[in-house]
């Protein structure tokens, strides 16, 4: 009993405390969007580590999957929820957000997943670095084609998802995008921690150790890459989607190929193949980028050094490929990781 | 119609003779490590800066040194030693950040990591040190433009082109008829046997990146010639693309990395001059892809057999 | 190491949270969310420079002078890294933990919306003085701006060009992720078809991001025989595209707009830029009284001619100053504060500034007008025409 409830209440205890906090100002607005961009970066980390870590491939085009869910998510809240200019009238009542947002967040990761198929398929064939090429290029294509649709802005980028944003908060005056934003995550940490030690999903650590092998040993490997590689682009849509009603607004540039290489550092500062590391790296990363900000330019220099002597004394990551079970054994009173 | 083609082949030549100097850099290293150096284009950046610092103190711009040198001598002392001391700042470079790793037998793509955070150090530390002012290259040597009916080209254009041709023969000589070339193809086909077989692993290592880097520097003059704008961040597009182009020309091939650059250079151009130009990346991208489709390894690549 | 580990993390968390400023009086905090790195470090120094002239200048005299009493100024620079999501964190910033009273910048429209979203939210003055995108200001009563909009400038160039190059066909080429290049791009087009027929802009061709080759979209143009180009570009970026128009055989004009008007123009594209006309915010060279003042103090303290930027961000700030004396008192509410303020700025009737007299329609736009100079031999800008709107 004790085993199974630990962590569920923990992770309540939690979510109700942040929401009081927010509730009652307690924290400020300041605050509160650096816990929801570390939300965020905890969803895109873990999941960029899923085909990086776990499966051993070099994705470096992830923000081209994290722009197809931010924009799905944001022209659909947008065309259902808000006055726009581009799509005139709202088509629903605005009561129906609160229902409506989770469902549109889902349908931006399921976009993004389709976009992922761009990567997926040329996977079969392809691997290791001229894989990386095409992931990279991926992301130049979705970044090209989103500029050249002036329906959403083009390169202006496109807004309006705060008034949805409000539309939430004036049907119940909670602080809406804490809450999706934590369960979101937490529900993409689960489903990633669920897959990679299900039996099933343990093909992806196999075609990690040794493709070929895998194959021998009856892993479907190009089924598995289609669903690692989907999965992980669906999720990194879903933080899409959050970035995209946290910041009320998108714009091609911000998905850059530099977008991606920040998602990368985090995954390696983590440890590949470890999502507590992928976790706890995205909160350090965070936090490190904010805290820094007196530091101007010289940040920009410390940070990369920061990194790279961490890289000398854990050559393998903060976390390595363990768990944090893995560290503090004790933990396992209180829940089974594996 | 014909003029704008043939117009359009020289540009392209001249655009992709850049991405096929840099190219040459990442496969070289690429090649003998299986690292993938991010930090190439940003060493090509530091490249174009201790070339500008050179050549201004040599046509003296700088007062403690007011003799002014001849454009012509002025010019092959500045290559020679960008080229010298660019290959200073690969190899330290590679004796700081990448060795110890290598050592401690880090993932390699740990080293990939800390090669990106190293070039990311080189940008901002530029851009911390020198200021945000964009530097503007001395023109070295007098441009003349050559109209033959509507076309033109440059001396510049030529050189440019004459100096990929020329690095590529050069390092294909090297890695195939040398002895260090031996060495250097011996420690990509297996790092384990080659110190056994009493080769200097590190000196080899070393000797790669001094011949990456100093590329990376002749590139860093050439193209501070011929686009004369120089910022800490030019080096980061163009590095990408260039990697895109030595893997579509299959890495690791000194042929593909020169093929590779030459086909991104046309296609870029070509699709801008047939299509409109907004839909640029769109389409050479795709056509890249195509290609990796069609051949997964790249041009020149050969696929690598596993053992079990 | 465990130890270390978990001391270093709660190092980390008890910073976040002790970091907030302890609210003083006689103090006026204004915050810069501006790009120190990134994309463009050069907007932010050159914003950076201009107000730290201002700050010195004014607590130099002891102070702003607001009702009876004085008050030093403390401005905030936070650096944005030319990101959207590092904006948002920024404004945010400024406005909950730094409590400052208004906010300049950012300068580039891509940060500047999101940005403008949060001060309005949390109905905090802001000013940029170089974003162009309508949305910025867009049915945001807190947010206003100091330079002209495209839909503006767009028309003064086609004016110009028809005017003075006696020109039928137009090119054009812009950077296609720039949105402020882009739209002015497409403003410059639309009117031109308008004024001389469809088919009109000849060539309109566009460029990615951070390219440094042009070959092969100006072939096409010079293909097509163009009177003119137009260029709404960066000035780092026309520098190259004049070179290289001309190494191409292009012996026609081009026509700029006010992203031109930077004093590395000159240094970098040197003599091929001599003859070029562009639209922008004022005339360095000729200019007259506090104009020049200002570039000659401006160019002393630091070693070169400000750019627009800098005389945009010179402007945005007195505004703000400006509108913090007409309030009349200060009364350490801080929400009240920027309350009066946002009414006193949007109430000025006139302001003359250095990039000209000004004041704010009911968007937060300012009314101003355009300049049009020529660059002459020696490279200076030099005053050819005025539009006013």
């Amino acid at each position: 009993m004790k085993q199974k409830l630990a962590v569920p209440v923990l992770l309540f205890a939690l979510l109700a405390v942040v929401m009081t906090l927010v509730q009652f100002e307690v924290i400020d607005l300041y605050i509160q969007t650096i816990i929801l961009f570390i939300g965020i970066n905890i969803i895109i980390s873990s999941s960029l580590n899923l085909v990086n870590g776990h499966m051993g491939e070099f994705s470096c085009g992830h923000a081209g999957f994290i722009a197809v869910g931010a924009y799905v998510s944001s022209v659909l809240s947008v065309a259902l929820f808000a006055q726009d200019r581009i799509f005139g009238a709202p088509l629903l009542p605005p009561q129906y957000t609160v229902y409506a947002f989770p469902v549109i967040l889902v349908i931006g990761g399921l976009a993004a997943a389709f976009a992922g198929l761009l990567v997926a398929l040329p996977s079969f064939r392809t691997r290791g670095d001229y894989l990386a090429i095409i992931t990279i290029a991926a992301n130049y294509i979705i970044i090209t084609v989103i500029i050249n649709i002036d329906k959403i802005g083009g390169a202006r980028g496109f807004m309006g998802m705060k008034r949805v944003v409000f539309a939430m908060e004036d049907t119940a005056a909670i602080p809406w995008m804490v809450l999706w934003v934590f369960l979101f995550t937490i529900l993409s940490i689960i489903a990633i921690r669920r897959f990679v030690s299900s039996t099933y999903g343990k093909g992806i650590i196999a075609i990690q150790q040794d493709e070929v092998a895998a194959e021998i040993m009856s892993v479907n490997t190009n089924k598995m890459k289609l669903i690692a590689f989907m999965l992980s682009s669906g999720l990194a849509g879903i933080a899409g989607g959050l970035y995209a009603h946290v910041i009320g607004y998108v714009n091609p540039k911000s998905f850059d190929i530099l977008k991606s290489t920040e998602a990368l550092v985090m995954v390696y500062l983590g440890g590949m193949g470890s999502i507590t590391g992928s976790i706890l790296s995205a909160v350090l990363f965070t936090l490190l980028l904010e805290l820094l900000r007196p530091l101007q330019i010289i940040k920009w220099i410390v940070i990369p050094l920061l990194l790279i002597i961490l890289m000398q004394f854990r050559p393998e990551g903060i976390m390595g490929n363990r768990e944090l079970v893995d560290i503090f054994p004790k933990l396992k009173k209180f829940y089974r990781f594996k | 119609m014909l003029q704008t083609f043939v117009q359009n082949i020289l540009n392209a030549l001249q655009w992709g003779s850049f991405y096929s100097l840099i190219a040459l850099g990442y496969t070289l290293v690429y090649g003998v490590l299986l690292l993938i150096n991010f930090a190439h284009g940003d060493v090509v950046m530091v490249g174009a800066y201790i070339a500008f610092f050179i050549a201004s103190l040599l046509l003296g711009h700088y007062s403690f040194f007011p003799h002014a040198l001849p454009g012509g001598v002025a010019l092959v002392l500045t290559i020679i030693l960008t080229m010298i001391l660019t290959a200073a700042v690969g190899v330290s470079l590679e004796r700081i950040a990448y060795r110890p790793l290598r050592r401690k037998g880090a993932h390699r793509l740990y080293v990939v990591i800390t090669a990106l955070m190293c070039g990311l150090i080189l940008e901002n530390g530029n851009l911390a040190l020198l200021g945000a002012s964009r530097k503007k290259f001395p023109e070295m040597v007098d441009k003349v433009v050559y109209n033959l009916g509507p076309i033109s080209v440059t001396n510049l254009k030529i050189a440019v082109i004459l100096a990929a041709l020329l690095v590529f023969i050069l390092l294909q000589f090297i890695v195939t008829r040398t002895k260090i070339g031996m060495a250097m193809r011996a420690i990509s086909y297996d790092k384990f046997a080659v110190p056994l077989m009493g080769i200097p692993i590190d000196t080899v290592i070393v000797f790669t990146f001094i011949l990456g880097s100093s590329m990376a520097g002749l590139a860093g003059i050439l193209f501070a010639l011929s686009y004369p704008i120089l910022d800490p961040y030019m080096g980061l597009s163009i590095g990408w693309k260039a990697f895109i182009a030595a893997v579509v020309g299959g890495i690791g091939d000194i042929r593909g990395a020169f093929a590779g650059g030459f086909i991104l250079g046309f296609v870029e151009i070509m699709v801008v001059a047939f299509f409109p130009s907004s839909y640029r990346d769109l389409f050479s991208f795709t056509i890249l892809l195509l290609i990796l489709t069609i051949r997964p390894t790249g041009l020149f690549g050969v696929p690598k057999t596993t053992k079990i | 190491m465990k130890k270390i580990f978990s001391a270093f993390l709660f190092l980390l968390l008890t910073l976040a949270l002790a970091v907030p400023g302890l609210a003083k009086s006689k103090i006026i905090r204004i915050g810069f969310n501006i790009p120190l790195t990134g994309e463009i470090p050069k907007v932010g120094e050159s914003s950076k420079y201009a107000a730290e002239m201002l700050k010195a200048d004014i607590n130099g005299k002891g102070g702003l002078q607001v009702g009876s009493e004085k008050y030093l100024l403390e401005f905030i620079y936070e650096d944005n890294e030319s990101k959207a999501e590092s904006a948002v964190a920024v404004a945010q910033k400024l406005i909950d933990r730094n409590k400052v009273l208004a906010i300049i910048g950012p300068n580039s429209s891509k940060q500047a919306v999101p940005a403008g979203e949060i001060a309005d939210m949390n109905q905090t003055p802001m000013i940029s003085p170089w974003s162009t995108n309508p949305d910025t200001t867009k049915d945001r009563p807190w947010v206003f701006r100091a330079a002209f909009l495209d839909p503006f400038q767009g028309p003064v160039a086609v004016d110009f060009a028809m005017e003075q190059f006696k020109a039928h066909k137009a090119a054009v080429l812009y950077a296609l992720a720039n949105d402020y290049s882009k739209g002015l791009a497409e403003i410059f087009k639309n009117d031109w078809e308008k004024k001389n027929g469809k088919g009109s802009v000849v060539a309109f061709e566009s460029y990615g991001d951070k390219d440094q080759d042009f070959s092969a979209q100006l072939t096409t143009i010079i293909a097509a025989k163009p009177d003119f180009i137009f260029l709404p570009n960066n000035y780092n970026e026309v520098a190259l595209i004049v070179k290289q128009a001309h190494d191409l055989g292009w012996k026609g004009p081009f026509m700029g707009s006010d992203a031109w008007g930077s004093a590395e123009l000159m240094t970098l594209c040197g003599k091929d830029c001599i003859g070029q006309y562009f639209s922008t915010h004022y005339a360095a060279a000729g200019a007259t009284g506090a104009t020049k003042e200002f570039i000659d103090r401006y160019q002393a303290k630091y070693g070169y001619v400000p750019d627009d930027v800098a005389a945009l961000t010179w402007d945005a700030t007195r505004l703000v100053l400006q509108a913090i004396q007409d309030a009349g008192k200060l009364t350490g509410n801080v929400r009240k504060d920027r309350k009066a303020i946002r009414d006193a700025m949007a109430n000025i009737k006139s302001f003359a500034g250095i990039t000209g007299n000004m004041k704010f329609d009911d968007q937060g736009d300012p009314i101003k007008c355009a300049v049009v100079v020529r660059i002459n031999d020696k490279g200076e800008f030099v005053f050819t025409k005025s539009v006013c709107p």
